[in-house]
């Protein structure tokens, strides 16, 4: 550094100090070649670091995390969803801009891989861990961005707290969710095979993914429909009051999935106890 | 100082003199203490109906304590805390106070709807009972009838309870009752203004729902219930066909003691039943409905079982809408309001339609197996094949869901097997019932099969039958004429071995005696009485 001192206060000197004579044409040339070069160089460096370059990826360099998540996903996602998530027509959609809350909920619950091409993924035992599925989520979001799950890890409102939260939860449930779900969040049917699956054994994180990504068949709660508020007490109504078998009117609640499992209960067990016993008292002769 | 001696055991006789003398009650009260009724299990189907009822109007009555008809907006602030600061109607308020603030309140509510299912239900078993065995024969066409009105009247009971809390799902319900008045012709608009009071909801009709079903439809129903005991009263039972039975007789036991004794036990079975039901099971939990509001429709949203059947026809009626100029008959109009007309006053003349066509002008007091008219169980088969794929489809959705079917696929095979199975159901019972026709005629003409295998001289091999009659010159038994009862079809049954029990009460069940026809109490020899006197 010591060799570089003397010439970095010449340029200083040079540059500050007021020049007394007229440049030379070749020093005028050769300045204004410079201040052409810089312009440009300017110009282009502003625009590179401010537009959306098509080939902007090729240079984003994948964090430790989202290289691993790579690797899990050219080994078992590559087949459907395609070389960099881009989709396969027929098979599978692309997942650019899912975001890593969408993978959470469809890998973390099982759903994907998926086990054959069918009307929907179904539940079921998670493939990957926990922290393959973080790495996947990286890496899907680093590809495209999207919606994340909260980074706080709060996905239930606080009752001591906000005591009103449960009621609320109730209201936005019944003209959110239970057109599908049901009142009692046992799932519901629809169309051509497709379904809404039972609430009961669904953990907050994954009914927040749900919501936040609209997986399946479900339609996006984004935060402009369902406030981040609004969604902690759906769940917590979910949580609280429809989970914790909150069921006053009885040992079993029949399911809760209203007249059709009743009508089986009342021939069921009601006919059947009084034929029984009709056909004793008669037999008491 | 001597005390004058009260005879404790002669205070009823006493008392009954006393009452005697004053309002000379003894000649009618024997008639009726007297009366015989026969003893058949399938004959007390209409008593868990009538029990039943008993226990709606109890529990009824407890619930009216506490229910406001009002459909007053009030901001709830009850112990539930999933519905605090909820806006609702005080008929829902009510209805949830009832169900976590008053004592025993919920447990009310729920044997009052568990018996309102049961009550249904037993007059749909009672009704197959007396199609099938032909009870509805002259004398006793009316009361057929009846029974298919009060079936009816049950129907509209049931609804107008089931939309009294105001919560989600009765709310959904009554939309659709609206929809399907909106959909007649012409009168529809009007029709259902009148009911409602102007647009759907409006303020009144849980005020309007309230009086029918507390008053209007019960009181119906008591009057009609009150007929059709009457009249099987005054009509007297029908009974089986068997030995000493006839068209002119009735056999049985007296009213007093042992009919009424099985009665009163039969009543604290239904209540029991009724109670251990309210107690484990959860029924229609309105809490969780939330009150109603029009954007609010669940998923699963049916109507209690009896109502089904509607709601599954209109389910599988595609959708075809009939425009006549500027007016339009919407496909809802089909199932919901011809259908469900046709299927519930049609079968109101099946006794007349059947009479006519098989021109039967006698009266009958004996009742048919249903081996031995086999068109009338094919009808009765067809019917309940109908029915039954009617109510399968208005749950088609939670049956689609919870096995795994496409709804789309469940709707289909509702729409195909609504026109293939009813046929179907007709053609093999009426195939069953000459099988077993044929079976007892065999029978009859041939003897009981003996499992003992004969080898004859020239190496055939018969099996030896037991001629239930006697027999001509040969050995060979004189065909017996069909008396439609029973025929003994094993060996055991005529007294060869010894007696096998029929049926499930084998550890509790002595085996009879001798031989005998079910339902006939066993023959046994003149036993030694003792005279009950008081002991003085």
């Amino acid at each position: 550094m010591t060799s570089g001192s003397p010439a970095g206060r010449w340029r200083f000197r040079g540059v500050l100090a007021r020049r007394r004579t007229a440049p030379s044409r070749a020093r005028r040339r050769l300045g204004a070649a410079a201040r052409m070069l810089a312009a440009l160089a300017l110009a282009g460096g502003v625009y590179t670091a401010f537009a959306p370059g098509a080939f902007a990826e090729d240079t984003t360099q994948l964090s430790a995390t989202a290289q691993e998540g790579k690797q899990l996903y050219d080994n078992s996602c590559i087949t459907c969803h395609g070389r960099d998530a881009q989709g396969v027509t027929g098979r599978g959609p692309s997942l650019i801009g899912v975001g890593s809350a969408s993978v959470e909920f469809q890998v973390g619950t099982g759903r994907m891989p998926m086990t054959r091409q069918e009307a929907q993924a179904e539940e079921k035992k998670p493939q990957f861990d926990k922290t393959q599925t973080k790495q996947l989520g990286q890496y899907i979001q680093e590809l495209g961005g999207g919606p994340q799950l909260p980074s706080d890890g709060k996905y239930t409102e606080d009752l001591k707290e906000n005591p009103e939260a449960l009621a609320r939860g109730g209201e936005l449930f019944r003209v959110n969710c239970t057109s599908c779900h049901g009142f009692g969040g046992g799932g519901g049917a629809l169309s051509s095979g497709k379904y809404a699956p039972a609430l009961h054994d669904a953990s907050p994180e994954t009914l927040y993914a749900a919501m936040l990504t609209g997986p399946q068949n479900m339609p996006v709660f984004g935060d402009n429909q369902l406030t981040p508020e609004q969604k902690r007490e759906i769940i917590t109504y979910v949580t609280v009051q429809l989970q914790q078998d909150k069921d006053p009117g009885g040992l079993f609640n029949l399911g809760r999935y209203g007249p059709v499992t009743e009508g089986l209960a009342i021939f069921g067990v009601g006919i059947t106890i009084l034929v029984f016993t009709a056909l004793w008292i008669a037999g008491k002769s | 100082m001597k005390r004058k001696k009260v005879d404790l055991a002669q205070a009823p006789v006493t008392f009954a003199k006393g009452v005697d003398e004053r309002y000379k009650a003894a000649t009618p009260l024997r008639g009726l203490l007297n009366k015989v009724f026969p003893d058949h299990w399938s004959f007390l189907l209409g008593e868990i109906a009538l029990f039943s009822f008993i226990i709606l109007l109890l529990t009824g009555v407890f619930l009216t304590l506490f229910f406001d008809p009002s459909m007053k907006e009030v901001a709830y602030e009850g112990p539930y805390s999933a519905l605090r600061g909820t806006e609702m109607s005080a008929a829902y308020e009510s209805s949830l106070r009832l169900s976590f603030e008053v004592r025993g309140g919920l447990f009310m509510r729920q044997m009052h709807h568990w018996a309102a299912l049961l009550f249904m239900a037993s007059i749909v078993v009672h009704m197959a009972r007396i199609f099938f065995t032909g009870a509805f024969r002259k004398p006793r066409e009316a009361n057929w009838a009846i029974g298919v009105v009060l079936f009816l009247l049950g129907f509209l009971a049931g609804f107008t309870g089931y939309s009294l809390p105001d919560d989600g799902l009765s709310g959904t319900g009554l939309r659709i009752a609206s929809a399907i008045m909106l959909s007649i012709p012409v009168a529809g608009t009007w029709i259902s203004a009148s009911i409602f009071g102007g647009e759907f909801p409006g303020h009144l009709i849980i005020g309007r729902f309230y009086i029918a079903h507390v008053l209007l439809i019960p009181g119906g129903l008591l009057a009609l219930i009150s007929v059709h005991l009457g009249l099987v009263f005054a009509q007297k039972h029908t009974q089986w066909p068997g030995p000493m039975r006839t068209n002119t007789n009735v056999v049985g036991e007296r009213m007093f003691p042992r009919y009424a004794l099985k009665q009163g036990g039969f009543f604290m079975a239904v209540f029991g039943t009724v109670a251990l039901m309210a107690g484990l099971f959860q029924i229609n939990p309105i809490w969780l409905f939330g009150p109603y509001r029009a954007s609010e429709v669940s998923s699963a949203s049916q109507p209690d079982w009896y109502v089904m059947f509607m709601d599954g026809l209109v389910r599988l009626m595609p959708n075809w809408q009939i425009y006549i100029g500027d007016y339009s008959i919407p496909p809802l109009f089909w199932p919901a309001v011809v259908g469900l007309g046709a299927l519930t006053t049609v079968p109101m003349f099946y006794p007349w339609i059947e009479a006519r066509r098989l021109k039967d002008k006698t009266v009958h007091n004996l009742l048919q197996r249903p081996r031995d008219n086999p068109e009338r169980v094919g009808i009765g088969a067809m019917s309940l094949a109908f029915f039954m794929v009617a109510t399968l489809s208005g749950g088609n959705d939670v049956i689609a869901d919870k096995f795994h079917i496409s709804l789309n696929a469940m709707t289909w095979a509702g729409r195909i097997g609504l026109l293939i199975l009813p046929p179907l159901a007709y053609y093999i019972s009426v195939r069953v019932c000459l099988g077993l026709q044929q079976h007892d005629r065999e029978v009859l003409a041939h003897g009981v099969e003996t499992g003992i295998i004969r080898r004859l001289p020239n190496g055939q091999f018969i099996e030896v039958h037991q001629p239930l009659g006697p027999v001509d010159d040969h050995g060979h038994p004189i065909p017996l004429e069909y008396g439609g009862w029973v025929v003994p079809k094993k060996m055991n049954r005529v007294g060869a071995l010894a007696p096998a029990i029929k049926g499930f009460f084998f550890p509790v069940e002595k085996p009879a005696e001798a031989p005998v026809s079910p339902g006939m109490p066993p023959v046994t020899g003149q036993e030694k009485r003792e005279e009950i006197t008081t002991g003085r």
